[in-house]
């Protein structure tokens, strides 16, 4: 059975050693992509592979990401929700890989939120 | 949905939802029988009976906020105008098992999507959860457990990007292999005669 082998596993750990050595700390940022089935269906895994990709570049230990399910706003989907420590969550309408990039170096990195497509204060 | 793999992603939050901390997610593509079988499965709190014949009607749902449930209705249409179909085996406290078939090569059958996507998307918002990913085409086969990859890498979250940009990569390549290596078998069948053009 062809499997994900011990060779490959074992280059992802040394590259992500390298570049993992120096994170420590607990995450004061949390993201939150909805993935109810309105979510998925309006193209939430679209938007959690950029943030994912913008993750990995930005570098960061602080943050985590967490996926839920539907809260309710279907027609917004998809809706990514930014809580960082101290400041007022804010939820996001109508996602798509490039807003999510703009939100995560705009409001995650740099705390100016983005009120064109901002949904609501929480 | 426009793939299938959007629906294993649905299907595999449901049972994270139930409860589970470990989901089955198979995919048989067997190209030679012209059938496409995917199955998950969660050892979540599963179904009470009288839910489980309702399950594909989308005003039937566990949900109390609201009274629409899609995720299963959407999977078993997909299913149904393929020729194939949906089945549900639970039982209260055990778990579900969701299986659907496809015909593989019905002209409505969604392309199967990007597979590596949907796990580590689970993977990164599920960091607690396990997942064990088989995937065959026809002869051949890719399977990916959590719980091993967790045992090998120590001390490194499985959630840190780098770790899962660099394991998205990898089921990328292991699929792009598997299609490759089909690839070989159905020339040689073609040379045979034995297989229709598709």
């Amino acid at each position: 059975m062809a499997k994900l082998t011990i060779d490959d596993l074992k280059k992802i750990k040394e590259k992500s050693t390298k570049e993992t050595s120096l994170r420590y700390g607990k995450a004061n940022i949390k993201i939150t992509v909805h993935m109810g089935t309105c979510g998925i269906a309006a193209g939430a895994r679209e938007v959690m592979s950029a943030l994912m990709e913008e993750m990995a570049d930005a570098d960061r230990q602080d943050i985590r990401v967490v996926t839920s399910g539907c809260m309710g706003m279907c027609s917004s989907e998809p809706n990514v929700t930014i809580e960082i420590e101290g400041a007022e969550p804010i939820v996001y309408r109508d996602m798509d890989q490039n807003r999510m990039r703009q939100v995560f170096k705009r409001h995650v990195l740099l705390g100016e939120v983005q009120t064109d497509f901002a949904l609501a204060r929480m | 949905m426009r793939e299938l793999s959007l629906h294993i992603l649905d299907i595999a939050e449901n049972g994270i939802t139930a409860g589970a901390d470990c989901i089955h997610i198979f995919v048989n593509e067997s190209r030679s029988d012209d059938r496409l079988k995917i199955k998950i499965g969660d050892n979540g709190s599963g179904l009470p009976p009288e839910k489980l014949d309702k399950l594909a009607d989308p005003f039937v749902t566990t949900r109390t906020t609201r009274r629409v449930g899609l995720g299963l209705s959407l999977l078993a249409a997909a299913a149904q105008r393929c020729e194939g179909e949906l089945t549900v085996e639970t039982e209260p406290g055990k778990g579900t098992e969701v299986v659907a078939t496809f015909r593989y090569n019905h002209i409505d059958r969604a392309p199967l999507g990007d597979m590596a996507s949907t796990i580590t998307t689970l993977i990164m918002g599920n960091p607690d959860i396990d997942f064990v990913y088989t995937h065959i085409i026809d002869e051949n086969d890719f399977s990916l457990d959590t719980r091993e990859i967790k045992k090998e890498m120590e001390d490194l979250s499985l959630s840190d990007p780098m770790v899962i940009h660099h394991l998205t990569e990898s089921i990328r390549r292991s699929l792009r292999q598997l299609e490759a290596s089909e690839d070989k078998t159905e020339t040689r069948e073609d040379t045979d005669g034995k297989t229709d053009n598709r």
